[in-house]
């Protein structure tokens, strides 16, 4: 079996073929809760799609749906061209990694990972050989033999994930693997993982609600809120470009404020304030905003001073966060907040109480329609 | 490639391991209809028919009201049964008390002599009492004139034999408590009393009201303590007997049976509650970071509640200790020398020593179907198959035998497997009835207890075994029953002693050659043959240890094949 390795890579993606796995419509209501709202979407062969969303948002719905653990209610699914949407998970080719792992703590590491192993396709030789493989892939190879209580918790994710593995499905689904790991470990892992799924090419689909894990392994990432999904795109296109005041402010930090489109094509009327807003300029007059400005993007000292728009801003508060210093400002009822390296903070005398030149550059204000 | 990974995995299994689940789960389903619910309903409607077999409305029901003495048993039943629980339940609470929040030497010894009276059949205590304070009683002058037969025997021998039932509830309710509490109570300056009023009390509320409801159901319901020492003093549970066995009626039994069903609904109900009540108060009690609570010595507590279980272990020990001793002697109280005669069964009765292995096939059968049927059923509702339609039908079934006395149920199925028309009529009379019944009888509490076995597992192990095409069935065989083999183990040693102890069903239903040892145990004792049946209910209490002291000495093996993944 080394169709795994014969997989196109991850980094290839091939726009041109069907996609792998297709969601078309999807709904799904306990009761009279929606939980999923017809959810599209589609995932191309050997892509890492995560699904990014506060907790309650159908990201893990979603995820059991597609692995028919918790079948949908309406809609379609479809993979390598197959209807699965109503066959029982033993019928369908994926691997999966629960959030609490769900190893079977009466077998150990080798009777765990060899668990599906089974049947006239895997003879004893073959089954042996295909788990020793695969502890040598996670590195586990010297604890074949224990049991999973006698392992840390990165351990048993791994034994996790080679279970997942090990019969080569075509779709390997993740749901929060790295939520119960300390923050280190977390780290450590989660690029394991996306170098494991980059040698095998297998298509994964992670469900998370850390941004930084879902933009830092990703191809591409599935914002989703309330049932629905807000956006699908690359980790910059989301970070970027939002497509909706929610993404904008659930993914990175941002300050937000309240504006009005002014007659001038591309200036924006925030707290009686004209600020040039490059995204205003096809807007009508007069149209209600809710503006989002990240606080890398926010110039301060002489570097605002040369932009048009600037305006004085008090500092009331200093975060220092050792590579950069947080500053938080306040301009006449705008609230906003600034990163400045440690140096610049000091070149510029930002402590609380100075006032300091602000510009919100125009080409980096996120500007959404207000009452979205 | 998804060419490639379609022909590479065979696709073995299809929607048919969920048919299966769910076939097994009408199976369960089947039985427990034709085993519980229409013996029951048959019993319902012979209430409303006259002897004929014609309809006879609410007549047997005003026959009833207009009859005082039956009047007057339905309330013998209830205040009994109130007293009893009245007075068994501080004792009850302070021994729990002391075993579990106190430092008192030798808890095991007192734990271990708690349960004794569960291994016993219900007939013993009140044989013991006879021996004591009956017409010939060694004791008899301590009563001052009164009688130990009728009221006070039954409240005393009923008392002896409820006690493990209530103080087991007890123990658990006032073993989970979160120390910070105390601590907290503590810094706020609340002495030792108000601690206990208002940390530990309100704590235990719900495991007393289910420990009294307890109490109150199985003393009501019990026919043996009544038959053995109630003398001339009539209750619910002898009038079901002498309306079926003694006048042939029937219709007049199903009566009194459904009056003595009502009151052991109603606290099978309250408990529901009290129990629903627990549980979500246990997982609110003790979520997060609730450390467990430790008792520290503490003189002016502990050392009258070691007096407490002395004396309470005392009398426990006096009563099993009286029982086998009067079995032991030639012929009492004139002549006190020891003999095993009265073990010699056949001088006694016909059945001689068969009783007692009736007895043990029957437990043994029960104990091994019983456990299959329990611990599978409620793992098809917990896991295999819960998304079932016929899901909530079984759980409510598999809670229902609770609230059925053990007599009701055995004049349900007099009924229904005597009904000339029921094709399963060649079951009466023979072992395999005994052992459907005893199986329905007691199919509750060890359903509740392989439930709470199986919700302690990963909720995913399914789901993981299902993923990685492995039929449900296979991970049930390989992770489920291997993780709960202790729990299920207990079941099958507690199915296996309530059929060795029961009398209050199976006395309906016994043949000639399968009479089981407990219904010997009532007839020699009807027959005057006192020593004789104190011997066969202390060989009953023999068989019950033995089976328990099994579990303990096989539960190193079972952990070592089984467990060893739980140790770090």
């Amino acid at each position: 079996m080394s169709t795994a390795l014969a997989r196109p890579s991850a980094g290839q993606r091939q726009p041109d073929t069907a996609p792998y796995l297709v969601v078309d419509q999807v709904s799904k209501s306990f009761g009279t809760f929606r939980a999923l709202e017809r959810v599209s979407l589609a995932v191309a062969a050997g892509e890492f799609v995560s699904f990014l969303g506060p907790s309650g948002c159908g990201k893990t719905t979603l995820l059991r749906a597609i692995a028919g653990l918790d079948p949908a209610t309406g809609g379609r699914i479809t993979q390598a061209g197959q209807d699965i949407t109503h066959l029982p998970p033993a019928a369908r080719d994926f691997g999966i990694v629960f959030q609490s792992y769900a190893l079977f703590p009466n077998l150990n590491v080798t009777e765990n990972i060899g668990y599906g192993l089974r049947g006239p396709a895997w003879p004893k030789p073959r089954r042996v050989e295909r788990v020793a493989e695969l502890l040598a892939l996670v590195g586990l190879t010297d604890h074949a033999a224990k049991y999973p209580a006698q392992l840390s918790g990165g351990q048993q994710q791994r034994v996790a994930l080679a279970r997942a593995l090990a019969n080569e499905p075509g779709l390997l689904l993740l749901d929060e693997p790295l939520s119960a790991l300390d923050a280190i470990v977390r780290q450590h892992l989660r690029g394991e993982i996306r170098d494991l799924q980059r040698r095998l090419g297998v298509t994964t689909i992670m469900v998370t609600h850390d941004q930084e894990e879902a933009m830092s392994v990703s191809d591409r990432v599935v914002v989703m809120s309330r049932g629905r999904i807000e956006q699908i795109g690359t980790p910059e296109e989301i970070y970027r470009s939002p497509a909706s005041a929610f993404v904008a402010g659930f993914v990175g930090r941002s300050a937000h404020f309240a504006a009005l489109v002014e007659a001038v094509p591309g200036e924006i009327l925030a707290d009686g304030r004209r600020l040039p807003c490059a995204a205003a300029r096809k807007l009508l007059y007069g149209t209600r905003l809710a503006v989002f400005i990240r606080p890398e993007d926010v110039r301060l000292g002489p570097a605002a001073a040369a932009l048009p728009g600037h305006f004085p801003a008090e500092v009331t508060h200093l975060e220092f966060l050792g590579p950069i210093c947080r500053l938080s400002l306040e301009a006449g009822h705008l609230r906003l907040e600034a990163d400045a390296p440690p140096d610049a903070v000091a070149a510029l005398g930002a402590l609380p109480g100075a006032a300091l030149p602000c510009a919100l550059p125009a080409e980096r204000l996120m500007v959404f329609p207000a009452d979205e | 490639m998804s060419e490639s990974a379609l022909g590479a995995v065979p696709r073995r299994r299809g929607p048919g391991d969920a048919l299966l689940l769910r076939g097994l789960l009408g199976l369960s389903l089947l039985l427990l209809t034709l085993l519980l619910a229409l013996p029951l309903l048959l019993l319902l409607l012979r209430a409303f028919e006259t002897p004929a077999g014609g309809f006879a409305g609410l007549a047997n029901f005003a026959a009833y009201a207009a009859t005082p003495s039956l009047l007057a048993a339905a309330w013998n039943s209830i205040w009994t049964a109130g007293l009893t629980t009245l007075l068994m339940l501080p004792l009850a609470f302070f021994y729990a008390y002391a075993l579990t929040r106190a430092c008192i030497p030798a808890r095991p010894f007192f734990r271990a002599v708690m349960l004794l009276p569960v291994l016993a059949p219900s007939l013993l205590p009140a044989l013991a009492l006879i021996t004591l304070f009956g017409n010939q009683g060694l004791l008899r002058g301590m009563l001052g004139g009164g009688s130990i037969y009728g009221p006070a025997g039954i409240v005393a021998a009923q008392s002896f034999y409820c006690f493990p039932h209530a103080a087991l509830i007890l123990a658990v309710a006032l073993g989970t408590a979160d120390a910070r509490l105390y601590e907290a109570a503590t810094v706020l300056r609340a002495g030792h009393a108000r601690i206990f009023a208002t940390v530990t009390l309100p704590a235990a509320r719900y495991g007393l009201v289910s420990a009294a409801v307890v109490t109150f159901t199985l003393v009501l319901t019990d026919f043996g303590i009544p038959k053995v020492i109630g003398g001339s003093f009539p209750v619910l549970a002898t009038d079901v007997y002498k309306q079926v066995v003694g006048l042939q009626n029937f219709n007049m039994g199903a009566v009194v049976g459904l009056v003595l069903l009502l009151p052991a609904v109603g606290a099978f109900l309250l408990d529901r509650r009290a129990r629903g009540e627990l549980d979500g108060r246990r997982a609110g009690m003790l979520s997060g970071r609730a450390l467990p609570y430790r008792p520290r010595p503490r003189r002016a507590r502990d050392w009258p509640l070691f007096l407490l279980c002395l004396l309470v272990a005392g009398a426990l020990l006096g009563v099993v200790g009286t029982a086998a001793w009067s079995s032991l002697v030639r012929f009492w109280p004139y002549d006190l020398s020891l003999t095993l005669d009265n073990y010699a069964f056949a001088r006694f009765d016909a059945t001689g020593w068969a009783a007692l292995g009736n007895s043990i096939r029957m437990a043994a059968l029960a104990a091994l179907f019983g456990t299959a049927m329990v611990f599978g059923t409620a793992w098809l509702l917990e896991r295999g198959a819960r998304e079932a339609r016929i899901a909530p039908l079984v759980r409510l079934l598999a809670t229902l035998p609770l609230a059925v006395p053990g007599l009701v149920l055995g004049l349900a199925y007099i009924l229904f497997f005597n009904h000339p028309a029921n094709p399963l009529g060649f079951l009466y009379g023979t072992l395999a009835i005994l052992v459907l019944n005893s199986l329905v009888h007691f199919y509750t509490v060890p359903h509740l207890a392989a439930v709470t076995a199986i919700r302690q597992l990963d909720p995913e192990i399914e789901a993981a075994g299902a993923s990685l095409r492995v039929p449900a069935l296979v991970t049930f065989r390989r992770v489920t029953v291997p993780i709960c083999l202790p729990a299920i183990l207990d079941l099958a040693v507690y199915i296996f002693v309530n059929a060795m102890t029961t009398v209050s069903a199976v006395i309906f239903l016994y043949g000639p050659d399968t009479r089981p040892a407990s219904v010997a145990v009532v007839h020699m004792d009807e027959a005057g043959q006192a020593s004789a049946a104190a011997a066969m209910a202390v060989a009953i209490l023999g068989v019950t240890v033995v089976a328990k002291l099994l579990q303990l000495a096989t539960a190193g093996v079972v952990d070592r094949a089984t467990q060893r993944w739980r140790r770090r």
